[in-house]
């Protein structure tokens, strides 16, 4: 029994932090899982063969991996109540082997169900709201958000709701079901882009016109895999009354328009690079301008309804100045620390927004066991509204924690391990599984994350050296984000050994741009030199608040490229 | 029939579990060392019948030939993937078939 078991009364102050299901919302899923349930049972009678069950389970998140199946299940736009929280633990505890692994799509997989125990995971999730429909397949994906929405100083409008919107919208959309290949959408509303929106297939920015009206910049054609590109606009200012209507046009161009003769050029991005913008846009506003509009009508009273489920929680009347906190501050440097880099400006005053980090010194990116699971609801239950977030750079977030409660919560979590004080520094790593895990990966990458992290674990250190993200794919697919790294880093198979490339200048923000390869391969024990190499020259380089991407930027690659070669050598194994 | 450079085990997944199993002299297996080995492309081709008939018969799923190297008669896979299939994670020695493996050593 927990705070948000729905037998016990609403709390007082319970607020509202989530779209909460109906029963039609309900049913749907339940009925996915009594069918997917039937075709397990199908197939392991031998009713249905591999062939004909793959797509089945692709469709509710299941894939069979290196070691054992693996289940990926969504988190929309990044939110999930403390009762969710539990619940995944509570799977991880009872189906897994005690942990979870938090992606960078706001996804928790799980490596090691079995594929007879799945139908009952499902159910379990079921029970809390929440699935694995569409987090695999060639449809579209669990749509993806600013992981500050809501809380941010920044932020014109919640994402949360278009995300919703979006949600329900693409959910067992009949027509973009078996989409030339997999479509990824996300949402910010802040001006500063936090949810990568120029490097997914549709990015959506919440914009204001000249009116003061609210409406979406509409991006696309941006991805990562063997083929980066940064998105285009394809409209500067969708009136929201259009969103869906248009939405569905760019499906439909995409749908009818990408290639399925070749998987490796069937993303939209390629449709957009060999087309052309503007012969997209044509096409696209051709088939808005035909199309029948009437089923994707904007309905403002269900906006506002659905916006009403990520409302202001019952914040209290507080000074934005935390005498608490600053006390607390100058008692203890480890807890000063931790409030320098792990915490965020929150938009009421008196809060701020707790990044925890799942990056321990030599951890695994991204992995949560369900001790730290249930610390983590325990911990939104007592300092923020039951509510949390899972970011796109693989940390959690605990989005509504009163200045004067920030002691009391690193403390908290310093006890279950999650009081690394790395958010946005060199070691808050970005790493896909690799070949640990993943079939398709060809070299390992926690290794590679975990050795850097080693390396710079002095924390001092790291706030010396600020910002900088680094991100490490085991393969081209790119999982890890590599491209968009200040510092990216591929591994290869090269000659039968894992081998390793690394790009600099990547940036997954409004400035986007896709790293440049600084030279050939190197071996994984090798890459921590490198890594050093180059943050020593930034370091020497920098002027006054330079980030290590701005430095970067100023002096240019050739000098970084330099700066990789070691004493004797000619640079030709870098 | 391709030339057949190294010997070769049989390697696929367990159906119900997902875990990687070899084909071995009576059936599935979970230690590579247990594994049949073919030494040309005729005992190669009977591993992949048998494999077949297995996957039809809904025991397995994506069974494939991986190269080895044989000491003491006991196979190696040459290629580093398939080394790290028969172990587990190299970042969590408490998962896979290593894990395993420590339990049965006592460890």
């Amino acid at each position: 029994m927990t705070a948000h078991d729905p037998t016990l009364p609403p709390r007082p102050n319970a607020a509202p932090i989530g779209y909460a299901y109906d029963e039609h919302d309900r049913a749907f899923v339940r009925e996915r899982v009594a069918e997917f349930r039937g075709q397990v049972e199908r197939r392991l009678a031998g009713a249905l063969t591999e062939e004909e069950f793959r797509p089945f389970r692709l469709m509710n998140g299941l894939y069979l991996q290196l070691h054992a199946y693996m289940l990926r299940v969504a988190i929309p736009y990044g939110t999930l109540t403390s009762r969710q929280m539990r619940r995944l633990a509570e799977i991880a505890d009872r189906w897994d082997k005690g942990y979870g692994h938090f992606t960078t799509r706001q996804n928790l997989q799980y490596n090691w169900p079995k594929l007879v125990d799945v139908p009952d995971i499902l159910e379990a999730l079921a029970d809390v709201d929440m699935h694995a429909i569409q987090t695999s397949g060639n449809c579209i994906r669990n749509v993806t958000a600013d992981h500050f929405a809501g809380v941010a100083a920044d932020e014109i409008e919640d994402p949360r709701a278009t995300a919703e919107f979006l949600r329900q919208w693409s959910s067992a959309h009949a027509e973009f079901s078996f989409l030339p290949r997999k479509f990824k959408i996300a949402v910010t509303g802040a001006e500063h882009d936090r949810a990568a929106v120029k490097v997914h297939d549709i990015g959506l920015r919440i914009v204001t016109n000249d009116a003061g009206e609210i409406g979406y910049e509409v991006i696309v054609g941006g991805g990562l895999g063997r083929t980066p590109f940064i998105g285009k606009v394809l409209r500067e200012f969708l009136p929201r009354a259009d969103l869906l209507a248009f939405l569905e046009a760019v499906l439909r161009v995409y749908n009818r328009f990408g290639r399925r003769d070749n998987k490796y050029k069937a993303r939209i991005k390629i449709l957009v690079h060999e087309t052309g913008i503007d012969e997209i846009r044509a096409q696209v506003e051709a088939e808005f301008a035909a199309m029948d509009r009437a089923p994707f009508a904007y309905d403002g009273e269900e906006f506002a309804r659905v916006a009403g489920f990520f409302g202001t929680p019952p914040y209290e009347d507080l000074p934005e100045r935390s005498e608490a906190l600053e006390k607390a501050k100058a008692e203890s440097a480890a807890f000063a620390a931790f409030a320098a880099v792990n915490v965020a400006p929150h938009r009421q005053a008196g809060y701020a927004i707790v990044t925890v980090s799942l990056k321990p010194i030599g951890g695994i990116p991204g992995d949560a066991t369900s001790a730290q699971m249930r610390a983590l609801a325990d911990a939104a239950d007592t300092y923020g509204f039951g509510e949390l977030r899972v970011s796109h750079e693989q940390n959690i977030i605990l989005p509504h924690v009163k200045k004067d409660d920030l002691l009391a919560l690193w403390r908290d979590l310093d006890a279950a391990g999650l009081a690394t004080a790395n958010a946005g520094l060199v070691s808050d790593i970005i790493s896909c599984p690799g070949l640990d895990y993943c079939a398709l990966a060809t070299a390992r990458s926690i290794p590679i994350a975990q050795a850097i992290s080693k390396r710079f674990s002095d924390l001092e250190r790291q706030r010396q050296i600020g910002p900088l993200g680094i991100k490490i794919s085991g393969c081209i697919n790119a999982c890890g984000h590599h491209h968009v790294g200040a510092i990216g880093i591929l591994g290869l198979e090269k000659k039968g050994v894992e081998s390793y490339q690394i790009t600099l200048g990547g940036d997954p923000t409004l400035d986007a741009a896709i790293g440049e390869l600084i030279g050939p391969g190197v071996s994984a024990e090798e890459v921590p030199d490198v890594i050093e190499n180059l943050v020593e020259l930034y370091l020497a380089e920098r002027q006054e608040a330079e980030r290590f991407i701005d430095t970067c930027r100023r002096i240019g690659h050739k000098r970084f490229k330099e700066s990789a070669r070691r004493e004797g050598e000619d640079g030709s194994g870098i | 029939m391709a030339a057949h450079r190294h010997p070769q085990i049989l390697v696929a997944s367990d159906l119900s579990l997902g875990d990687v199993v070899v084909l071995g002299a009576s059936g599935w297996e979970r230690d590579v060392a247990s594994a049949k080995i073919a030494y040309d492309g005729a005992e190669a081709a009977a591993l992949e019948a048998v494999a077949k008939a297995e996957a039809a018969a809904n025991r397995v799923v994506d069974f494939y030939l991986v190269d080895v190297a044989v000491a003491d008669g006991t196979p190696t896979p040459l290629h580093f993937r398939e080394k790290f299939r028969f172990v587990g994670p190299s970042v969590r020695p408490d998962l896979g078939k290593q894990a395993a493996r420590s339990e049965g050593d006592g460890r």
